[in-house]
């Protein structure tokens, strides 16, 4: 039993099967890597897991709890956190800032209104944040405004403000897309560090063999919207079928 | 002190001596001098720059903090000053249980337009609230006539019940027997300063609510707002619903608007449905970008700004410059006087309309900007920074 189990979805855009019967397993604590050629369905597979799609038929179960048709919100605060590909973070404000608000989302669930109530008053959050922000070696960044940082410290930042929320599931939708290959290299290690020290569950939406190998203990690949096969690394790398998805029939 | 940081508590301190001394300030020129007409320190002109300020205190934060763009706050005004004159009518001259009313009848209009008009945002929202008001005004104008005595205003009349009146209540309103209208006046060597008691009633409420709205920029809640401004989706995928968030402070900014509808009401006790009419609505739009979108102090910078400029400008009339030219050679003097002619009297909205497009194009964070900028200049804090600008040099541009 994973922590993560879609059985059978579909989903169809008018004439195009982007998904047919996918069934996927993910295992508490591993790093789950989904990769194919463009057009696969990976980001559709991950819409569906975010709740922003809902497919026509199939379920998916995070920790026996079905997330289809619940609001994005909702499915945080079930303990899954999302990386976007271009990182969503709170540009305007300073990078403590964008530190807080998810230690907060995290304490105070969807909406609490302390209007009056004093930032400087809440002396566990803020040591939270700045303990976070340590982790990840920006605690010298921490007045910058976040705009001006770096597209390195922007993934950073964002995957930081998702780990401090201490989610039992975390989403990774190309998280090196971009990127130049010394900041891919620092993500890979920051990642892998992660995965160490706190055994979070990883799903990777990814095409970069590079990455998949260096992070992935498991690998589903996908083409033309099915599961082509699900194997460790080192077998997937032979495999004649992934190939042929690839590089299509006449390498196999 | 009262949960603000030192620097917040100078800050707020300045606010208040300002606010209290501002029938003394506004008076630079002695009475009798030919600049007298740019005195700004009677009454009626004060107690609309506290109004207003309130008023522009509360859309800022609807639209600096959170980024909603609303064009029918004047909707929250008018269900205001109406609530007043009703407390007027019912009860008496007494302007409390017309103010209380006023914050809560406007609290419970903003949540239902906003329950309605949240759930689009950007343009969409803008017009929704656009629309809410004008309808807001046409039914105050017809159809609730009975309510709002339509086109005439609303008016108290001697044959109304006003229950609480007795032989010794004021005639006009007051503040548990403060007459708003009554005033001390004082000559000081030709200068004459008035020192009214609707003012420091506008002013001292003023200084309650910038004390509150500092508060809420500083709280969590105002930390949230900005987030959402800032990204709503990063905002949702952090287990946060920005729809109760938005929901609270429209509510917030239409009470706030709802107290200043009530205040022009207490300082005058009528109110008509064109309080609620669309130019209302975008002039506090004006006055929040003119003086500073998102920041404490520039919506009442912007509001005493506009008000100033309505009341001043719009008074000098072609009699008064040729006075003020008189000394030139008459071709000049005509010459002049008919340059300036369409800036003045009727067309001060032609010189409003300049100065608004040259801050939103020279300072596009409005006059707070521009105070910060020749403040930098004076201090040498740019050149500092340009130094600083070395050690921080900016994120290389990458590569995608």
């Amino acid at each position: 039993m994973g922590i993560l189990e879609v059985s059978n979805v579909n989903k169809r855009f008018g004439g195009l099967q982007a998904l047919g019967d996918v069934n996927l397993d993910v295992a508490e604590g591993t790093v789950h890597a989904i990769i194919g050629p463009n057009g696969a369905g990976k980001s559709t597979l991950l819409n569906v897991l975010v709740g922003k799609l809902i497919p026509d038929t199939g379920t998916v179960m995070f920790n026996g709890i079905s997330v289809l048709g619940r609001k994005p919100y909702e499915i945080n605060q079930l303990g899954i956190s999302r990386v976007f590909q271009t990182p969503e973070i709170f540009t305007d404000l300073s990078v403590f800032e964008n530190m807080l608000i998810p230690c907060f989302a995290k304490r105070d669930g969807a909406f609490r209104l302390h209007a009056l109530e004093s930032i400087a008053a809440e002396k566990q959050l803020i040591e939270k944040a700045e303990h976070m922000l340590a982790e990840v070696n920006m605690a010298d960044k921490r007045h910058m405004i976040a705009s001006s940082l770096s597209r390195g410290d922007k993934r950073r930042l964002e995957m930081a403000m998702c780990l401090v929320q201490e989610p039992r599931l975390l989403l990774l939708d190309e998280p090196t897309a971009g990127m130049a290959r010394a900041d891919t290299n620092n993500t890979i290690d920051l990642l892998n560090e992660i995965h160490e020290k706190r055994d979070i569950t990883m799903v990777i939406i990814e095409h970069d063999m590079h990455v998949v190998f260096s992070l992935a203990k498991r690998i589903t690949v996908l083409a033309q919207g099915t599961p082509l096969v699900e194997d460790t690394p080192e077998n997937i790398k032979g495999h004649p079928k992934v190939k042929e998805a690839y590089l299509g029939e006449a390498a196999a | 002190m009262l949960g603000l940081s030192k620097k917040d508590t100078t800050f707020l301190l300045i606010v208040i001596i300002l606010t209290l001394a501002t029938p003394i300030l506004l008076q630079p020129f002695p009475e009798n001098s030919a600049l007298a007409q740019f005195n700004a320190g009677y009454p009626d002109l004060m107690q609309r720059f506290a109004i207003f300020g309130i008023f522009a205190i509360g859309f800022n934060i609807l639209f600096g903090l959170t980024g909603y763009l609303s064009f029918g706050h004047a909707a929250f005004l008018g269900v205001g000053s109406y609530s007043v004159v009703w407390m007027y009518k019912l009860l008496s001259y007494n302007v409390v249980p017309g103010l209380i009313l006023a914050i809560v009848v406007s609290g419970l209009f903003a949540l239902l337009i906003g329950y309605i008009s949240l759930r689009r945002s950007g343009i969409y929202f803008s017009i929704l609230t656009l629309a809410f008001a004008q309808m807001s005004f046409n039914l105050a104008y017809s159809v609730l006539t009975p309510l709002t005595n339509g086109e005439t205003g609303l008016q108290v009349y001697l044959n109304d019940p006003q229950v609480l009146m007795d032989e010794s209540s004021p005639t006009s309103p007051h503040f548990f027997g403060i007459v708003m209208n009554e005033s001390v006046k004082l000559d000081v060597g030709g200068w004459l300063f008035t020192f009214s008691n609707g003012y420091y009633f506008c002013a001292i409420i003023a200084i309650i609510v910038f004390y509150l709205s500092m508060r809420i920029f500083r709280s969590p809640f105002g930390i949230m707002l900005r987030a959402i401004k800032t990204n709503q989706t990063r905002m949702n995928y952090t287990g946060l619903n920005p729809r109760p968030y938005t929901l609270a402070a429209f509510v917030i900014s239409g009470m706030y608007a709802g107290l200043a509808g009530g205040l022009l009401a207490a300082m005058d006790p009528l109110a008509g449905a064109e309080r609620m009419q669309w130019t209302a609505s975008g002039e506090v739009v004006l006055m929040t970008i003119l003086g500073g979108a998102g920041t404490l102090m520039g919506p009442v910078l912007g509001a005493g700004f506009i008000k100033y400029f309505e009341n001043i400008f719009s008074k000098i009339n072609d009699n008064i410059l040729h006075t003020w030219f008189a000394a030139l050679p008459d071709g000049i003097e005509d010459a002049i006087v008919f340059l300036i002619h369409p800036f003045i009297g009727k067309g001060w909205h032609l010189t409003l309309g300049l100065m608004f497009m040259l801050v939103v194009i020279f300072l596009p964070g409005g006059l707070i900007e521009g105070g910060s900028r020749i403040w930098n200049a004076v201090t040498g804090k740019n050149r500092r920074k340009k130094h600083d600008a070395e050690h921080h040099p900016k994120p290389a541009p990458h590569v995608s």
